[in-house]
């Protein structure tokens, strides 16, 4: 393989965003260098290069051409590679629901308990009942489901990572509770399912330094 | 089997960009549907039903199959009626075409109107920041009769139902000139192009009657 054709990601230790895709990658058996970025610090040169328009991670780089936005990086690996393992359906319907609830899942979820976990005090109460219904229409999706995906990881379990790892991790650096394993049952048992996995937990970055990172970027939000 | 006009149903809305990038999909694809305007503030419980999530248009049904979301409704289009293809099958161009159009939706729209409307830091520093993303399509439709390339493909459908078929006729009512052809020559050539496309010019709500929404809007939107 001439270097061209070698696969480079750009990324984020600790970002739910750039995991996505080094799961995507990982499930799909695609050796690739990575590089970490100082995306909070000093962007370097070539992240400004190959994603001038966001100057964000995750960037994949292939052929000599960047491609940005996590879930784009996703459906292209999945376009450019075709392995046993498939992370979208072939069904148009199927294939059409997956980018729907993955969307969703960035749209809705992500940003909902973001504002639940660290946004000011006097929208809390509000903003946790918010990201606790964006949850329990998840719960619904998922079903009886392995995976929302079926009986393997798909592309709406990559979108959801932040929900399968992250979600837990927020909670206790931020001391706000939203997803208990009571209330979501289903939820639960798929995200221990979903970071079991040997290709996923691979990934995944440390929980107490994402735990300490977190509460020193935002603080705590009850005192400790 | 041909279609038949009950196999397909659009909800929209007359002044929806993104519902009206769906009919140009449709017309470009000749296939026939049913097309059932809604009224956006007083919903209609069709509309709640088909689309508990946002309750928003457009929604396409097809042979009982409910969708929604522009993005995820064209790419399905795309693969049910095959003719007049609007993703490219090229992978990296694929992921170009999605990118630049969640750009379009995601940081265009929002700027060069939202923003613009409110003016915060004022009107003139709005309008720079707008005009700093639309050089990144002036690039990105350069040397191209379309962001398709020879004929309207996705981004097409995007951006032309968003930039020149909504967001102009909302500043033509705030009396901006935000993208002059001195500064956007492709820009402005690649609208010249659209506006010859039939199915297009079918597609795009009457001129004064969306100066005057978009008036309305923009009074919604500015701070008391």
């Amino acid at each position: 393989m001439n270097q061209e054709e070698q696969v480079k990601l750009m990324g984020l230790w600790g970002s739910p965003f750039s995991k996505r895709v080094e799961m995507a990658l990982k499930l799909k058996g695609i050796p690739y260098e990575y590089i970490e970025e100082d995306v909070y610090g000093n962007k370097s040169p070539m992240l400004l290069k190959y994603n001038p328009v966001h100057k964000k991670v995750p960037v994949l780089i292939h052929n000599g051409r960047s491609i940005a936005e996590s879930l784009v990086i996703v459906e292209y690996i999945e376009d450019t590679w075709k392995t046993s393992h498939t992370i979208l359906p072939q069904d148009p319907y199927e294939r059409a629901m997956a980018r729907f609830w993955a969307k969703y899942v960035d749209d809705k979820v992500m940003l909902a308990v973001k504002k639940a976990c660290w946004g000011p005090e006097s929208e809390r109460e509000k903003e946790v009942k918010e990201a606790y219904e964006c949850l329990k229409c998840l719960e619904k999706v998922l079903g009886d489901k392995l995976f929302f995906g079926g009986e393997t990881i798909g592309f709406v379990d990559i979108a959801a990572d932040f929900i399968g790892y992250w979600l837990g991790i927020f909670q206790e650096a931020s001391g706000v509770t939203i997803m208990t394993a009571e209330e979501f049952p289903k939820l639960q048992r798929w995200s221990e399912d979903f970071v079991g996995n040997d290709f996923i937990k691979e990934v995944l970055p440390p929980k107490e330094k994402l735990v300490a990172v977190l509460k020193a970027m935002f603080g705590s939000v009850t005192s400790n | 089997m041909a279609e038949k006009e009950e196999d397909v149903k659009l909800l929209g809305f007359w002044a929806s960009p993104f519902s009206r990038r769906v009919e140009m999909a449709l017309k470009l694809k000749g296939v026939p549907y049913e097309y059932l305007e809604q009224d956006i503030v007083n919903k209609s419980p069709l509309l709640l039903q088909l689309n508990p999530v946002y309750k928003k248009v457009p929604v396409l049904v097809h042979k009982g199959k409910v969708l929604s979301e522009s993005h995820v409704v064209l790419e399905y289009i795309d693969q049910i009626w095959k003719n007049n293809p609007i993703l490219p099958q090229d992978p990296y161009e694929k992921a170009m075409a999605l990118f630049w159009a969640k750009f379009v939706d995601e940081q265009v729209g929002p700027v060069a109107f939202r923003y613009v409307a409110k003016a915060e830091k004022g009107i003139e520093v709005a309008i720079k920041e707008a005009q700093e993303l639309f050089m990144f399509l002036e690039k990105e439709v350069t040397g191209k009769d379309f962001f398709g390339g020879e004929t309207i493909g996705f981004l097409d459908l995007v951006a032309g139902s968003m930039i020149p078929f909504c967001l102009a006729r909302g500043w033509e009512g705030m009396g901006i000139d935000m993208i002059p052809e001195e500064k956007f020559p492709e820009l402005n050539r690649w609208i010249k192009n659209l506006k010859e496309i039939e199915i297009v010019r079918e597609c795009i709500p009457p001129r004064e009657k969306q100066i005057e929404h978009m008036k309305k809007v923009v009074e919604r939107i500015k701070p008391a």
